[in-house]
């Protein structure tokens, strides 16, 4: 391959994801389990990325690493947090985006951007289990679900439940107490989806919430918590236009090109 | 005059029977379904010890999370209250009273009438209460009560970067798997329980003495790493089982209530 292909690699804690870009298109991407070693998860989600692009190591010009295991990528030049990443991900994907909600498996992020895509404030939660992924995991073990099937089943829910606890801990001894008052596991699963949404809202609202929202991370995948969080921000979220995983890599391959331009020029 | 005290929290149901300020008869047991049902079985237990029947009990007061469903006693009053009592009883020079019950964790100052001044309580996040240690404990498979023994006998107690009882627990199981000592993962537990406790306490402005109640009270690990962390003794609680504040509490209150009628 002639133009330069720029690669994006976030290793997050849960799934490693890449993302591979050439002349503002996006020639492939993959997300892989992470597991314990961080530097390999990272060679082999831009391998598999490479694979689905029909592309070489070879053909990569310049890579830039995000996420939690960054300092790991032993291939990437250069390295960016994840903030700036999701953030220039989201603006590429709908140019007059001005808040990012972003829940992953094991933090939660909120991002103002500006008209021209710049980070103009930002939250972050990666201290408490609630409010992340893990919440919805830990429940789904809990209640003998399927995390891919709590989104559909809670959409069968015919009366709202408050789930009072916020912590995971707490929460889970709730949930099994009302399983065990004859709950319907789709109105406890709705209740979840509202708790989680409740918890991410108020953390958002720090940034302050502006349309158009866009809604990203591995939880966006389930529509149930998307229509909770849409439900008490009072207006409607921007369903992610690709995969919501990819967010992060994404945004690190177009910061790629970006400080490869930098380099070039200096 | 016989007064009793019934603590009936979310874990552990807790009763004493007392004559004159000592105590005749106690009980702790956990808590069954119904707040109703606990209460009775721990007063029963309580007076079986006294060796006394329900009615020569003169007034009972009842406390804790379930201190509102009790159909026996003759008044329900606040945790705070009751702890603030039974503490300044069970150490009488305390003015600080931090009390680790099974799933909230409360700081407190009281005046010398054992009145509370001060007051902070975490009841919202599991860490820093009973039940971090009651998960950790069940990750290592041991008990609640050998917990504590593991500060004492660890070489380097491991540090756990977060306080939320879910990312402790996945470094736990890391660490096991790793091939880490049950006392370093220990030791490392009881000093991340205290750091929690420690945020609270310090909120307070401890001020001597300081006196912990409540089931923790008995893990020693965590009572010495609290100490190191505040920077100051805590007085350990010989007169009766700390655990047994709260209900200590009630039924002095019981009898003050009774004599002020």
């Amino acid at each position: 391959m002639n133009t330069p292909v720029y690669c994006g690699c976030d290793v997050g804690s849960m799934t490693a994801k890449a993302v591979l870009m050439a002349e503002g298109k996006i020639l492939g991407s993959a997300v892989i389990p992470a597991g314990t070693k961080a530097a390999r998860a990272a060679a082999d989600v831009v391998d598999k990325a490479l694979e689905a692009a029909r592309l070489r190591w070879e053909d990569i010009f310049f890579t830039v690493s995000t996420g939690y295991g960054r300092k790991r990528v032993g291939f990437a030049q250069g390295e960016e947090s994840e903030i700036a990443c999701h953030g220039r991900g989201a603006w590429w994907c709908l140019p007059n985006v001005r808040t990012v909600i972003d829940i992953g498996g094991q933090d939660s992020k909120a991002i103002r951007l500006d008209g021209e895509g710049r980070v103009v404030r930002y939250q972050y939660n990666d201290k408490c289990a609630s409010g992340t992924g893990r919440f919805l995991e830990v429940m789904a073990q809990a209640l003998g679900v399927a995390l891919e099937d709590m989104g559909g089943m809670a959409a069968l829910s015919t009366e709202q439940i408050k789930i009072s606890n916020q912590c995971v801990i707490f929460a889970e001894t709730e949930v099994v107490s009302l399983m065990n008052t004859g709950h319907a596991v789709a109105d406890i699963l709705n209740g979840l989806h509202h708790a989680l949404a409740t918890r991410v809202l108020a953390m958002a609202k720090a940034v302050g919430l502006e349309k158009e929202i866009l809604f990203c991370g591995g939880v966006a995948k389930n529509g149930g918590v998307a229509q909770a969080l849409a439900q008490a921000a009072g207006f409607s979220l921007v369903p992610y236009p690709l995969d919501p995983q990819i967010n992060g890599a994404l945004g690190a391959a177009l910061l790629a090109e970006e400080r490869a331009r930098e380099r070039l020029a200096s | 005059m016989i007064y009793a005290g019934c603590d009936v929290g979310s874990l552990t149901s807790k009763a004493v029977i007392m004559k004159h300020g000592r105590i005749l008869g106690r009980a702790v047991i956990p808590s069954r379904a119904r707040p109703q049902l606990s209460g009775q079985e721990v007063m029963d237990l309580a007076l079986g010890e006294a060796r006394l029947c329900r009615d020569r009990i003169t007034a009972c007061v009842g406390t804790g999370y379930g201190r509102d469903n009790l159909s026996f006693v003759q008044a329900a009053i606040s945790e705070i209250t009751c702890h603030a009592r039974g503490g300044l009883w069970l150490l009488p020079t305390a003015r600080t009273i931090i009390d680790v019950g099974g799933q909230d964790c409360k700081a407190f100052r009281i005046d010398d009438r054992g009145i509370p001044v001060k007051f902070l309580t975490n009841d919202k996040c599991a860490s820093g209460t009973g039940r971090f240690l009651e998960v950790m404990a069940k990750l290592l498979g041991i008990g609640m009560a050998d917990l504590g023994g593991l500060s004492d006998r660890s070489g380097s107690p491991i540090t756990f970067a977060s306080t939320c009882t879910v990312w402790v627990q996945a470094d736990v199981i890391k660490h096991l798997n790793d091939g880490r000592t049950p006392e370093d993962i220990g030791a490392g537990i009881n000093i991340a329980m205290a750091n929690r406790v420690a945020m609270l306490a310090s909120a307070v402005h401890p001020e001597p003495d300081i006196c912990m109640t409540g089931g923790v009270a008995k893990n020693e690990g965590v009572v010495q790493a609290l100490e190191k962390l505040l920077g100051a003794r805590i007085k350990r609680v010989k007169k009766a089982d700390p655990q047994l504040a709260g209900a200590i509490g009630a039924a002095l209150l019981a009898a003050e209530r009774d004599g002020s009628r």
